[in-house]
């Protein structure tokens, strides 16, 4: 297998008393797409959130191309080349489209993502762009939003529920475009409850449920038996 | 005639207090935090004034260039020390911790500086006046005024064309997810008050031109800056100008119906104003 580009060891994640992630081990080879599903509660978005720096947890729990980086805050791990397209879109609603694009890009990582690239990705957006972000509708939110990510010409993206709420032409559309975004090295993660959409795109699978990794394998030659019984946890 | 000057003077005084809001304004725009040492830190600013001028023999004008540069850099290390760590969900903590601020900066203007009343000495400046018909216009409240314009006017462009200005915006937004940008929040809130006092610092100067000051007096100045800001509407720095406009008049016109009157006309005004219009007149829209 290639080189790692991200790893987890034991990582757990809390608020407060309640306990979200219970020693997960996960892995990300260079280049490669995985998929994380899981049911509503299953630790996903915690997940996302500690891998992003928003969770702060043990340097060691999470190593980024061979730096435990699980220390870091959020701002620091960006710099190094993660990002994330979060839950929800989550634009600056105080910011234009271009500027929430902008803002995406100063942490100034060299990469063939800019501007003139992400308005040829979704021409919509060149259109629309000095509008108030929140102007735009739910699909063109989340090209916003994954715009936002890749300005940063991140190495690894994280995805997370990029469908939720959408209508399904516009989660065709940006399904679409997944292979154009992911095609040059990049690695990424998606976050995904429509599981048949995750396995379509990604090389491997984590499925999680109540904070531990119910089943992992292959996202081509999985049954789709095996899938449900980890989803649901019934044995 | 009285009443036409007793307005123009309002309206020019109205500078001066949105000088003591637009700091204000702009720290509760970024980062939602009320400091209620503002108007200690404007005192503050005053003093710091006086002993630069004493110590370099200079015009008080031109000891603003040493003193706008000092406030900004206790700005960012207040916040960034202190302030910074007392930021939440809660906004009790940050409240608590401004007020014992301003009691610290008021004992030590105290101790440093006894409880005379002191005033900055600006010469001929002060009794300069420009005549036009009947009415006479004096330069500093002029100045006062021309200065409170270009500074909301810049802070308004900065805020909206300039790359730290959309920084401050998107932590405003969304601190967490302005984190994912790279962004980070603690050095940002640090930016965003060292600006704010560099405008105190501007303000204070201004201040201590105009009148005396002794270190008691940051109490009433951070009302008429909250007055000013709240009539203006939250997070709208040229609302902030009108507000101060407003607050101005109501004083002067106050004055000239009776003396006495004119600290009670301008609470009066802003309480009927928030009575009717909870938000101000300029609320910003929220997203």
């Amino acid at each position: 297998m290639a080189d790692q580009v991200l790893k987890t060891h034991n990582l757990c994640a809390h608020y407060g008393d309640f306990q979200a992630l219970f020693d997960l081990d996960l892995s990300i080879a260079e280049g490669e797409v995985i998929a994380i599903i899981g049911a509503n509660g299953a630790g996903k978005t915690t997940l996302m959130r500690s891998i992003a720096g928003l969770n702060s947890n043990n340097a060691e729990q999470i190593v980024y191309r061979d730096e435990p980086i699980g220390a870091l805050r959020a701002d620091q791990v960006a710099t190094k080349g993660i990002a994330l397209v979060p839950e929800g879109r989550q634009l600056f609603p105080s910011l234009s489209v271009e500027e929430n694009l902008i803002i995406g890009g100063r942490v100034g990582r060299k990469g063939p993502w800019n501007l003139k690239a992400l308005y040829q990705l979704f021409p919509i957006l060149e259109e629309r762009r000095n509008q108030p972000s929140t102007s735009l509708s739910g699909g063109q939110q989340q090209m916003v939003a994954i715009g936002r990510a890749l300005m940063a010409n991140p190495d690894l993206i994280l995805f997370d529920e990029i469908s939720l709420g959408l209508a399904p032409v516009i989660i065709k559309t940006i399904y679409d475009a997944l292979p154009n975004i992911i095609d040059d090295g990049m690695s990424a993660v998606i976050v995904e409850q429509d599981i048949s959409k995750a396995l379509a795109v990604s090389a491997r699978f984590y499925c999680l449920q109540e904070g531990r990794v119910a089943l992992e394998g292959d996202s081509q030659t999985v049954e789709r038996e095996a899938i449900s019984r980890a989803y649901f946890g019934v044995h | 005639m009285d009443w036409i000057n007793a307005l123009i003077q309002g309206i020019l005084l109205g500078g001066l207090y949105a000088l003591f809001a637009a700091g204000l304004s702009l720290i509760f725009g970024v980062m939602r935090l009320v400091n209620i040492a503002h108007g200690d830190l404007i005192v503050l600013a005053a003093y710091l004034g006086l002993s630069v001028t004493i110590m370099l023999g200079i015009h008080p004008l031109l000891a603003m260039f040493a003193v706008v540069p000092m406030m900004a850099a206790i700005g960012y290390v207040l916040q960034r020390g202190i302030l910074n760590k007392t930021l939440g969900d809660d906004l009790l903590p940050p409240l608590l911790v401004t007020f014992g601020l301003s009691v610290i900066i008021q004992n030590v203007l105290l101790e440093v500086y006894s409880a005379d009343p002191q005033k900055l000495d600006a010469g001929t400046l002060e009794i300069a006046s420009i005549s036009v018909g009947d009415l006479s216009i004096g330069v500093l409240p002029l100045l006062t005024f021309g200065i409170a314009v270009a500074i909301i006017a810049s802070l308004h462009w900065m805020f909206y064309h300039t790359s730290l200005g959309r920084s401050f915006r998107a932590v405003s937004d969304n601190q967490d997810i302005a984190q994912l940008m790279g962004l980070n929040r603690r050095h940002i809130f640090g930016l965003a008050m060292a600006l704010a006092l560099a405008v105190t610092a501007v303000a204070g100067v201004m201040l201590g031109v105009r009148t005396n000051f002794d270190p008691s007096i940051g109490g009433a100045r951070l009302i008429f800056g909250f007055e000013a800001v709240i009539i203006g509407g939250l997070g709208n720095l040229w609302g902030t100008l009108v507000g101060g406009i407003i607050l101005g008049v109501a004083q002067t016109l106050g004055a000239q119906i009776n003396p006495g009157w004119q600290l009670l006309a301008g609470h009066i005004t802003f309480l009927c104003i928030i009575a009717f219009k909870p938000r101000g007149f300029f609320p910003r829209v929220s997203g």
